[in-house]
């Protein structure tokens, strides 16, 4: 036989293999689709891996540029695709997920959390500090409609519930505490400066707020007003502002590490808080619709939801609403 | 400059590499405007659909009081379907959307197997940077400028937007004879010749036809009966060939 024959030969046999190629194929597709959950089928599926290696790499040596030898590695590709894919166990992921991976996190951003807690407090201080030393300051950091609210001696948020019902309210609250969280976070891509700038603006504004209605005597009730849910929210800007941190000084110090692959690092382990960070928003967010503005229920209803929500969260993010016994297995 | 066909190298477990292309700025703008026309469509139904239901009647404007059942079922709705539909269906069709399976693409880990849960979310929520300060500025400018056309998005997510082939490549001529002595490549290309035979003009098709017979044909003995070279007869002798009809 001579070579041409053989190569000919080889390759006729070698093309006998097509619907176990298709089958393999076929399987990849159930599977990573979740049309099957037939045991059978994911034993075959690393058979079928096995075969599809062999075979490429024989269709790379008898038919090197050929429609063949493209289908086969594409088919090789997606059965790799398949069998890298884990199980998606949603219940236990999530476990996983509020038990160990936060309360790590929070354990690793403990320094960036005190430094954002600082720079919010440090800028409230500031905003404080502008206002109550020129008040007409306050046209920068609020809207006419505030202003002028407060200057005819009530606060922005009575009657508000006569409005807008208290279910809008809090989706529209909600919505933009999860979106500024985010944003938080995401911003620490600008080398940290983007956190910091949010981190800023809103430590100012509050400050500068809180200025302003304590010269007009409201302060307490602007204090009763935001203790129910103020205390959640802030924790939780303090915290998105930590992951964005962290974020930052990943780009800023990248270490031993090229500084892309420091960046994807520290973006996914620290956005695991924001996974904690976003259900405490809307129950902020609720708190915010529902009672916070609400003149029905007194102060010490205000107080002590604020602090109970506020101790959830401690318990949410520590890990022991969720099974964990003690800190010492997350250091 | 970027590399214009970059790849993303797999090792496995068998020893054999595979290539996977990494797919560029134009299919990916491709595939997110496929994508935000399903995802518009798809909120302006939901919202023309309850509205009508809630009005009772041909009227698609909100009522003139707060009302929260308008809220809660014509308008966070159709905001829920446009803003969270990457963010569920990525995860929910393994790196896939709509869009991107018609551009033929998918989302990959660096592994090449489809990233998890978070790392896709954390791909999502990293559009608000991409889409600074408009239309997708900075996503776009990153898509061009990285080596494996990244946006900040892939960057923090570590993925990446390859080509789905296997979807989209037609499968290898069904089985044949041991004996069968025509050459794949060969093969491949009469069998493409007859996909494509409907859609070639007469003259075309008669042309190509020849040029493959004389090219594949010709060292092997002529059929039994005389074939005839008009196009139905060219057409027959091409399948023929195919099937290894001529070659005893």
């Amino acid at each position: 036989m001579n070579t041409s024959r053989r190569q000919h030969a080889l390759t006729a046999s070698f093309m006998q293999r097509a619907d176990l190629w298709r089958e393999a194929l076929a399987r990849s597709r159930r599977l990573a689709q979740g049309m099957t959950e037939d045991a059978g089928d994911a034993t075959r599926m690393a058979d079928d891996y096995r075969l599809l290696a062999h075979d490429l790499a024989r269709a790379r040596r008898l038919l090197p540029d050929t429609r063949t030898r493209e289908y086969l590695e594409a088919a090789y590709a997606r059965a790799h695709a398949t069998l890298h894919h884990g199980a998606w166990r949603l219940r236990a992921a999530l476990l996983a997920l509020f038990r160990d991976d936060i309360p790590a996190v929070v354990w690793w951003l403990r320094p960036y959390i005190l430094w954002s807690s600082l720079i919010l407090a440090l800028a409230a201080g500031a905003g404080y500090a502008l206002v109550h030393r020129y008040p007409e300051l306050i046209a920068l950091f609020a809207s006419p409609d505030l202003i002028a609210s407060v200057d005819h001696g009530r606060l922005w948020t009575e009657g508000m519930l006569n409005i807008v019902p208290s279910s809008v309210l809090s989706v529209q609250i909600l919505t933009n505490n999860i979106v500024v969280s985010l944003f938080a976070w995401c911003a620490g891509f600008f080398f940290g400066l983007g956190t910091l700038y949010i981190l800023g603006l809103n430590g100012l504004m509050l400050g500068a707020i809180l200025a302003f209605v304590s010269q007009h005597g409201l302060r307490d009730q602007f204090l009763t007003f935001i203790v129910a849910h103020g205390c959640v929210e802030l924790s939780v800007m303090c915290l998105s502002g930590a992951a964005g941190a962290a974020v930052g000084e990943a780009l800023v110090r990248p270490g031993t590490a090229a500084r892309i692959e420091s960046f994807r690092v520290a973006a996914l382990r620290s956005g695991k808080l924001l996974a904690a960070c976003g259900p405490l928003l809307i129950g902020a967010g609720l708190i915010e619709g529902y009672v916070s503005p609400n003149p029905r229920f007194p102060v010490s209803a205000h107080v002590a939801i604020g602090v109970g929500y506020w101790l959830f969260m401690v318990l949410m993010l520590s890990g022991v609403l969720f099974g964990r016994r003690s800190w010492a297995t997350v250091r | 400059m970027s590399d214009p066909t970059p790849g993303l190298s797999i090792d496995s477990d068998t020893g054999v590499e595979v290539s996977l292309p990494v797919a560029g700025p134009g299919v990916r703008a491709y595939a997110f405007l496929v994508d935000w026309h399903v995802r518009t469509i798809l909120a302006l139904a939901w919202y023309i659909v309850a509205a009508l239901i809630f009005n009772g009647g041909f009227r698609l404007r909100a009522p003139l009081t707060n009302d929260a059942r308008w809220f809660i079922w014509v308008v966070a709705p159709t905001f829920v379907i446009y803003f969270l539909y990457h963010c569920v269906l990525e995860p929910v069709m393994h790196g896939r959307t709509p869009g991107k399976r018609i551009a033929g693409v998918r989302i990959a880990a660096r592994d090449g197997g489809v990233p998890s849960a978070g790392a896709l979310l954390t791909r999502n929520v990293f559009r608000l940077i991409d889409s600074l300060p408009v239309f997708y500025g900075v996503g776009l400018i990153a898509t061009m400028a990285t080596r494996d056309h990244l946006r900040i998005g892939d960057m923090a997510a570590g993925t990446l937007l390859v080509y789905e082939r296997a979807d989209t490549l037609a499968p290898p001529p069904a089985k044949r004879r041991a004996d069968y002595p025509l050459d794949p490549a060969g093969a491949e290309i009469i069998g493409e010749l007859l996909e494509r035979w409907s859609t070639l003009s007469v003259e075309a098709r008669a042309q190509l036809a020849r040029r493959a017979l004389t090219r594949f044909a010709a060292p092997f003995p002529p059929l039994a009966t005389a074939p005839q070279d008009d196009d139905a007869g060219l057409h027959a002798q091409l399948q023929s060939l195919l099937r290894g009809a001529s070659i005893r």
